[in-house]
């Protein structure tokens, strides 16, 4: 089993999602993260008071998958969430030792 | 604070309260006698024939009562939330204590001792004495030095809504660090010390300052210069924010601010039309004026900005209309709204200044409290002095522009007066407070947030 963590633009959150349950995805797990990587962040004034704030607002994707489902979900997160931009974001995938259900006790590849 | 240390200044808290009480039953008040008429006391205008018993006007009386309210509100919520949004998340209700507490405090010391001393009967043209004291005297019947047509506990209640705001501005300078304890003494002491005798000199019957004929309508020099030179002093003597330079704190809720700064907007029209103590001409010419500086000061600082920085910002327009309102206050029952323009665009680039160079120099006056009421009172005392006119208000003077170069010597002197004594006062008051008390929170809890270690409550769950 592989977890598949995708850092990605914010408003491509909607069209991921869609995506990937289309492929037989069965959930997943968002939050809001800030980051960066090769883009810059921006500039903020208060009554003249310069503030340079380098961390992007980004939305984290975490989807468990087995391990044969692997490249597909990575090949379509990257297809939807690409805008061609610096920023896109990045995916990472991580091995997962076991997954439990948590209102059956299933274990390993049922409780995906 | 240990939890010990909030006992025994919980303790404290109980024994002021006390006092306050014990205060009131010593000044207990007899009920108001309608059949009795007082006595008119001596006014400005010789009275050849016997004075006419005072009457009571219901167009003045509603309009200072509305007007009266109108200045609570600029207070609790207006500055409280203009403040709040401005300070981080984890300090919002703090500051916002400050605004209510204060209001709650000075309620009850204007009617104690606060009213009597700034405008109770003449000692020395230095202060009132304390012959009004719980209101003695303060009765129903109009009284013809202070609101002719209305009954003189109108005119003190309005009063003491200026009592209440003066203080809460000075919260701005030292946002984000103060303790509360230090805070309730140094309100009731500032108060009665700083606030009451200058506006005892400025306003009060006999008082040196008005005698001189210094022209401060709605409380530039009472009001404005006293708190923001206060906020200078507070600066200066309380020290820079941890962080302070090297760390972000932009404002957290910047929409509560605006809403603050339209409170503040609306309110000032109880603050400015009201003190014409009358419905009628002299209301609306402030009314008038009042909107019209202002306007022109948030557009002249958005407009500056937008040249300087790049951007017209909405805190940059908010903070040049609150300029705007401060600047006009002294000088709104005494120009017209052409004068007001050129004088709101002042206020608007002076301020604007000012704040640029508190950056420049470094000082932690958090909220800006003295590059906005400082500055601006002293821009608005000053150019009441430029732009007063007899034909706007009779019972004015005219300034510079308009033929009398000695009135803007006058305002130069009261500016002058109000900068020494609000900032040698407040200096020394703060020393005092933080040789028995300590004005700072300790450096863990500055860092925690205010909120928690003061209140030990969360803003947003």
């Amino acid at each position: 089993m592989k977890l598949v963590e995708a850092i990605i633009k914010p408003f491509k959150l909607d069209e991921v999602k869609d995506a990937l349950l289309e492929i037989g995805a069965k959930g997943m797990t968002v939050t809001e993260v800030k980051g960066f990587g090769r883009q810059k962040g921006h500039k903020e004034t208060y009554r003249g008071t310069e503030y340079t704030i380098e961390f992007v607002p980004k939305i984290k994707i975490e989807v468990a998958v087995s391990d044969e489902q692997v490249t597909s979900v990575v090949e379509t997160i990257c297809r939807t969430a690409r805008t061609g931009s610096i920023g896109d974001g990045k995916i990472f995938v991580r091995d997962l030792h076991n997954a439990v259900r948590i209102r059956t006790g299933e274990t390993g590849g049922p409780a995906l | 604070m240990t939890p010990s240390r909030m006992l025994r200044a919980g303790r404290l808290a109980l024994v002021c309260l006390a006092f306050f009480m014990a205060t009131a039953v010593t000044f207990a008040d007899e009920p108001p006698t309608p059949a009795s008429v007082e006595v008119p006391l001596v006014t400005a205008v010789p009275a050849a024939s016997p004075a006419a018993t005072p009457k009571i006007d219901s167009g003045d009386t509603a309009w200072l009562l509305m007007s009266s309210a109108l200045v609570l509100a600029m207070t609790a919520p207006g500055l409280a939330i203009f403040y709040g949004g401005m300070v981080r998340k984890k300090n919002v209700l703090n500051t916002i204590m400050q605004c209510f507490i204060i209001l709650c405090l000075i309620s009850l010391q204007w009617v104690l001792w606060g009213y009597s001393l700034s405008f109770g009967p003449d000692k020395g043209h230095i202060i009132g004495g304390l012959e009004w004291a719980g209101l003695t005297n303060v009765g129903l019947e109009p009284n013809p030095d202070y609101g002719a047509t209305v009954p003189h506990q109108a005119f003190m209640v309005f009063q003491l809504m200026f009592a209440v705001i003066t203080p809460a501005l000075i919260t701005g300078a030292f946002a984000e660090r103060m303790k509360f304890t230090a805070f309730l003494a140094f309100v009731l002491l500032w108060a009665t010390f700083i606030y009451d005798p200058l506006a005892h000199w400025v306003w009060a019957v006999g008082g040196w300052m008005r005698n001189l004929g210094a022209l401060d309508f709605a409380g530039g020099t009472v009001v404005h210069i006293s708190s923001g030179v206060a906020g200078l002093a507070c600066a200066l003597v309380f020290g820079r924010r941890v962080g302070h330079g090297s760390e972000a704190m932009p404002p957290h809720n910047l929409p509560m601010t605006v809403i603050g700064a339209g409170l503040l907007w609306f309110g000032w029209f109880g603050f400015n039309a009201g003190s014409a103590i009358s419905s009628g001409a002299l209301a609306t010419s402030a009314f008038v004026v009042t909107n019209t500086a202002t306007a022109a000061a948030a557009l002249a600082w958005m407009l500056f900005e937008w040249t300087y920085y790049g951007r017209p910002t909405v805190l940059g327009a908010a903070s040049g209309a609150v300029a705007g309102l401060v600047a006009i206050t002294p000088a709104s029952g005494y120009v017209g709204p052409l004068s007001a323009i050129l004088i709101g665009i002042g206020a608007g680039l002076i301020c604007y200044g000012a704040v640029l160079l508190k950056n420049r120099f470094r000082y932690d006056d958090a909220l800006d409290a003295f590059a906005i009421h400082g500055v601006g009172g002293t821009w608005g005392a000053l150019a009441t002095g430029l732009f007063a006119s007899k034909a706007i208000n009779p019972a004015g003077a005219d300034g510079l522009f308009f033929g009398n170069p000695a009135q803007f010597g006058i305002q130069v002197v009261a500016v002058l007066v109000s900068w020494v004594f609000a900032f040698v006062g407040t200096y020394a008051l703060l020393k005092v407070i933080d040789f028995f008390i300590g004005l700072r929170v300790g450096k863990d809890e500055e860092v925690m947030g205010l909120d928690l270690s003061q209140h030990n409550e969360a803003a947003y769950s």
